[in-house]
């Protein structure tokens, strides 16, 4: 079910660069469970995307199938979506960036969609440089088929109804860092203070961006056994760096001890400023993140921030050396190479 | 070295076939040892004597060491499909199978072998002669490099058969002059090797034999070439530029030739950059959601796998299907799942791909006949894909696609353009009123959708499967389901008049048999016709051409007491869809099934009318 918003809205809500304010970015109101994860992801979502000043209708919203799959329905309704098939919006995307690699992709996933049946199109997708967004909303669980254990539960971990998680489990940001990805993040759907400006980065870098984010189940996972819940996260969450987004254009005032500091520029100009809280930390080494991550997870503690950035790396485009004009506005006076050529051709089979 | 001979073709066998432009020769040889190209420059080189010739590979799934076979029809009467049978002449360049070669050579026919090996006592017949060649012998002499030692045997028996079958020399050497343009240094020594075996055989038989060609001038504008080249360049002049496929033999060629045609005329001008993007995909899954993510997203897409690949690509037919994207998929069939009769043709994906997926679900199918069909379908296939929103399948098989066919040369028609199909821009979106992504505003089934990125206000929506209203909101309201469906099929019933019609054949006066046919069971059909005269039986033929059934096919199947559908597969797939899409008498409808994993033969198709027709007297008598 999904019900349209009213129109209306206050003449004074504050505008963006584009003239739109905030409810120009919302989507149509949420059916999932009230207090579920996935939708403090969607106001994020919105948030960032009318910050950034995105327009909203350059956006392609993408989604397999699961309760997290369905919150594009619930954001930017002046954006197209597609809420494809169980665990392969990672292809459609793909065919979607091919034709047209002017838009943002903005894609919705779950650890069920992710981590289990579409975990080879994960993986290929980061491969393959992919310029998109990639989010997952992980809960631990199939929410949409009530409560399952998902394949990114912690290994001992107990669902609703006491079944336990016997085999290792699968940390997708140790995937994406090591398959490639050039922005790999891990936040909670809890923490918009730290969500917002990583999803505006990753909106902005040029190349696949990851951001696993707990996204607790309050109705199949909030119990006291689940390492989902919002309490058991709120407690053993423990962050390596906190993160500023500043847009191009726009000075840089959030204040900050040198040495503890790093800003990292991005394609498009605008930078990414990491407050560092543990002083060792760096964004550039993703073999160092993978053993952060791991190290914090045998302490019990879920290592959130952004862990890996690199903002030089080469996407999709630029390594297959598409044309610049996307592939969807060529004309058949560009494709096809008409009847000449044909006859040539078929001298060769003769 | 050579052995004494009990019988040499010289000794003039008063029993020898003979024949001018009409027989066959079947190469053995062993998988991987470059005979491909050579037993090609022979089927080319009767092509370019102005006379008609098929050519047939039977090869294993294997890339090295098993035998293969590649079977030459010459036929002056343009009778191109496989004739089955024994062949008048065999050239036995593998011991492996040597003999079951010689038992297939036909009486009174002859055997080409390599004698740098004897034949044992059990290898002689009275009824054919032998043409004892030391094809090994002699390229151990001539040549140094292992490789071309090998190499060069293949090229030695096809100048053999040059002096043998009354091939014009000169023929030979301009197609190994086009062969190796650009590689100038092989084109000597290529030539070198031809007129060895062409020398050896004029000093060794009396050459030609009794069957031979003769230059004729029934080519015409013809081409030679296989179907998968065809939809590969269909797919170039169809505008497709987004691809993702998955390995599989035997569509594999149809990726790699769409590959090397885009690497020539799909680089943009200017930039050098490619006006294309081809994506080896992880599996057929993500194969086919790339062609619909870049269909959804306003591109020309496609994809092209075979039997397994159309089991792993069902559940996105049905969400393409319901969702109402255009998508091309081309499907070149092959015997069954795992390896072995997966390098063997059949037509046996008619049933799957007719209704592929979950729920209530149909796909536009098209049947080309031949390689110029191939082109024009594929080419075809994505203004259909556009104008219906819904995936079209293009039914090749393994023996359409692999092998090279004899046909009209590829046309375009410059005043043709993409049909794009109901797909409004933003100055459209800007003076429609009140716009639903799936409303039947026209009365023909098909609404109109938006490409992403149209319009800053309008048009957008959110694309799933079975549950949306007319704007696409979400739904789970019976009537509202229900509509949807139905519209659906109206969509298909419009789908009818957009395919190709079929090809119907019928005498001035009524014949009792109409003889229902599709894809490349057609080259076997003229033959029948023929045969089938000389015992007295008028047919009268339509070819299906498309799925949804075109409304000619009906009063044909009326009009005609005795049908027989033709196929390529076990269980009467096409007479199945028949009986289940139209409303006719199914008792009419007679099976001939061929499904041995090779090419439907006329003899075949002949014989199983006699015989059905005996039954039916025979039934009626008692
Ligand atoms: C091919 C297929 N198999 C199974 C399902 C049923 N199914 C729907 S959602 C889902 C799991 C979703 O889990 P997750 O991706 O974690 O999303 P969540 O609901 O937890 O947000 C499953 C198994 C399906 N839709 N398609
Ligand atoms: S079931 Fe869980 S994941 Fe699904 S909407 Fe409810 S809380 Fe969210
Ligand atoms: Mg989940």
């Amino acid at each position: 079910m999904s019900f349209q918003k009213s129109k209306f809205h206050h003449p004074r809500l504050p505008v963006n660069d584009l003239g739109l304010n905030y409810r120009d970015y919302e989507g149509a109101l949420s059916t999932l469970c009230a207090g579920c994860g996935h939708d403090s992801i969607t106001s994020a979502i919105v948030q960032a995307c009318f910050e950034l000043s995105l327009p909203p209708h350059q956006v392609a919203k993408m989604s397999g199938i699961g309760c997290s799959s369905k919150a594009p329905n619930y954001f930017l309704n002046k954006a197209h979506g597609f809420n494809t098939v169980h665990g392969r919006m990672p292809s459609v995307t793909t065919g979607a960036n091919l034709a047209n690699r002017e838009l943002t992709y903005l894609a919705m996933s779950g650890d069920g969609d992710s981590a289990s049946i579409g975990l080879g199109q994960f993986a290929h997708v980061v491969r393959r440089q992919l310029n998109m967004l990639y989010m997952v909303a992980n809960n631990g669980v199939y929410g949409l088929t009530k409560g399952q254990l998902a394949a990114t539960a912690d290994r001992g971990m107990k669902n609703k109804v006491g079944e336990q998680s016997l085999f290792t489990d699968i940390d997708l940001c140790v995937m994406a860092l090591q398959l490639g990805a050039t922005f790999v993040a891990r936040s909670f759907s809890g923490d918009k203070k730290q969500l917002v400006p990583l999803i505006k980065a990753a909106i902005s870098h040029q190349g696949f961006a990851f951001i696993d984010i707990i996204s607790p189940c309050v109705t199949f996972n909030n119990h006291p056994d689940s390492t989902r819940s919002y309490d058991y996260v709120h407690q053993h969450i423990t962050t390596a760096a906190v993160t500023d987004f500043v847009p191009v254009k726009q000075e840089i005032t959030s204040d900050c001890a040198a040495g503890i500091c790093e800003d990292i520029c991005l394609h498009d100009g605008s930078l990414m400023r990491i407050h560092k809280l543990q002083p060792d930390y760096e964004t550039k080494n993703a073999m160092k993140a993978i053993v952060d991550i791991e190290t914090h997870k045998k302490k019990g503690e879920i290592l959130t921030g952004l862990f890996y950035l690199d903002a030089n790396g080469e996407h999709y485009h630029e390594i297959n050396n598409t044309t610049d004009t996307p592939l969807n506005k060529l004309t058949q006076d560009d494709l096809c190479p008409g009847s000449r050529v044909l006859s040539g051709i078929n001298d060769s089979f003769r | 070295m050579s052995q004494p001979l009990k019988h040499d073709a010289n000794e003039q066998y008063s029993k020898n076939c003979q024949a001018i432009n009409n027989f066959v020769v079947r190469f053995a040889n062993t998988n991987g040892t470059g005979s491909a190209s050579s037993n090609n420059m022979f089927a080319k080189a009767i092509l370019r004597m102005g006379i008609p010739v098929s050519a047939k590979n039977i090869f294993p799934s294997n890339i090295q060491g098993l035998p293969t076979w590649y079977e030459v029809r010459i036929s002056e009467n343009n009778f191109l499909a496989r004739r089955g049978g024994a062949s008048e002449i065999v050239v036995a360049m593998n011991p492996q199978s040597l003999d079951e070669d010689i038992a297939n050579v036909a009486s009174g026919g002859f055997l080409l072998y390599d004698s740098s090996r004897a034949l044992t006592d059990s290898q002689f017949r009275d009824d054919i002669s032998y043409l004892s060649i030391p094809i090994s012998a002699i390229c151990q002499k001539e040549y140094q490099d292992p490789r071309h030692r090998q190499l060069f045997k293949n090229v030695v028996y096809v100048g053999a058969l040059a002096a043998l079958l009354n091939i014009e020399f000169d023929v030979l050497k301009s197609l190994v002059a086009d062969q190796f343009r650009g590689k100038d240094k092989l084109i000597t020594p290529n030539i070198y090797a031809l007129e060895l075996g062409y020398q050896y055989a004029n000093q060794h038989f009396t050459c030609p034999l009794s069957i031979k060609v003769e230059r004729r001038d029934l080519v015409n504008n013809r081409i030679m070439v296989d179907g998968n080249t065809a939809c590969g360049l269909g797919a170039v002049y169809g505008g497709a530029t987004v691809v993702g496929w998955y390995p599989i033999t035997p569509s594999t060629s149809v990726i790699e030739k769409f590959a090397s045609y885009c690497a020539r005329l799909r680089i943009d001008p200017a930039s050098g950059k490619r006006n294309y993007a081809l994506v080896q995909a992880e599996d057929e899954l993500a194969a086919i959601g790339i062609a619909i993510g870049a269909s959804w997203n306003g591109a020309r897409s496609f994809t092209a796998t075979s039997g397994p690949g159309i089991s792993l690509m069902t559940e996105f037919l049905g969400l393409a299907y319901f969702a109402e994207i255009p998508l091309v998929l081309i499907n070149v069939q092959r015997a069954g799942p795992s390896t072995g009769m997966p390098t063997r043709t059949q037509q046996s994906d008619v049933l799957t791909c007719a209704y592929a997926s979950h729920g209530d679900t149909k796909h536009v199918l098209l049947f080309p006949k031949d390689p110029a069909e191939c082109f024009e379908f594929s080419a075809l296939s994505f203004d259909l894909a556009d104008q219906l929103q819904t995936p079209v399948i293009i039914m090749s098989d393994l023996d359409l696609g692999m092998n090279d066919h004899l046909c009209n040369e590829f046309t375009w028609d410059e005043q043709q353009k993409y049909q794009l199909g109901k797909v409004l821009s933003k100055k459209q979106l800007d003076e429609v009123k009140d716009y639903g992504r799936y409303k039947d505003t026209d009365g023909d089934g098909i609404c109109y959708r938006t490409i992403p990125g149209t319009h800053p206000d309008k048009g957008a929506f959110f694309t799933r499967g079975t549950s949306r209203n007319e704007y696409a909101g979400y739904t789970e309201k019976s009537a509202e389901y229900v509509a949807n469906m139905d519209r659906l099929n109206k969509k298909f019933s419009t789908a009818s008049t957009l395919v190709p019609q079929p090809e119907i054949i019928e005498g001035k006066s009524m014949a009792p048999i109409g003889l229902i046919y599709f894809g490349t069971s057609s080259h076997a059909i003229d033959e029948s016709r023929q045969q089938l005269k000389d015992h007295g039986l008028a047919i009268d033929t339509l070819r299906i051409k498309a799925f949804p059934f075109n409304n000619q096919i009906s009063p044909f199947i009326e009009r005609h007491t005795n049908i027989f559908v033709i196929e390529q597969n076990r269980d009467g797939q096409m007479r199945t869809l028949l009986m289940n899409e139209l409303t006719i008498d199914p008792a009419k409808l007679n099976a001939i099934l061929n499904y041995d994993g090779l090419p439907i033969t006329s003899t075949f198709i002949v014989e199983k009318v006699l015989n059905t027709l005996a039954l039916q007297q025979k039934s009626q008598v008692s």
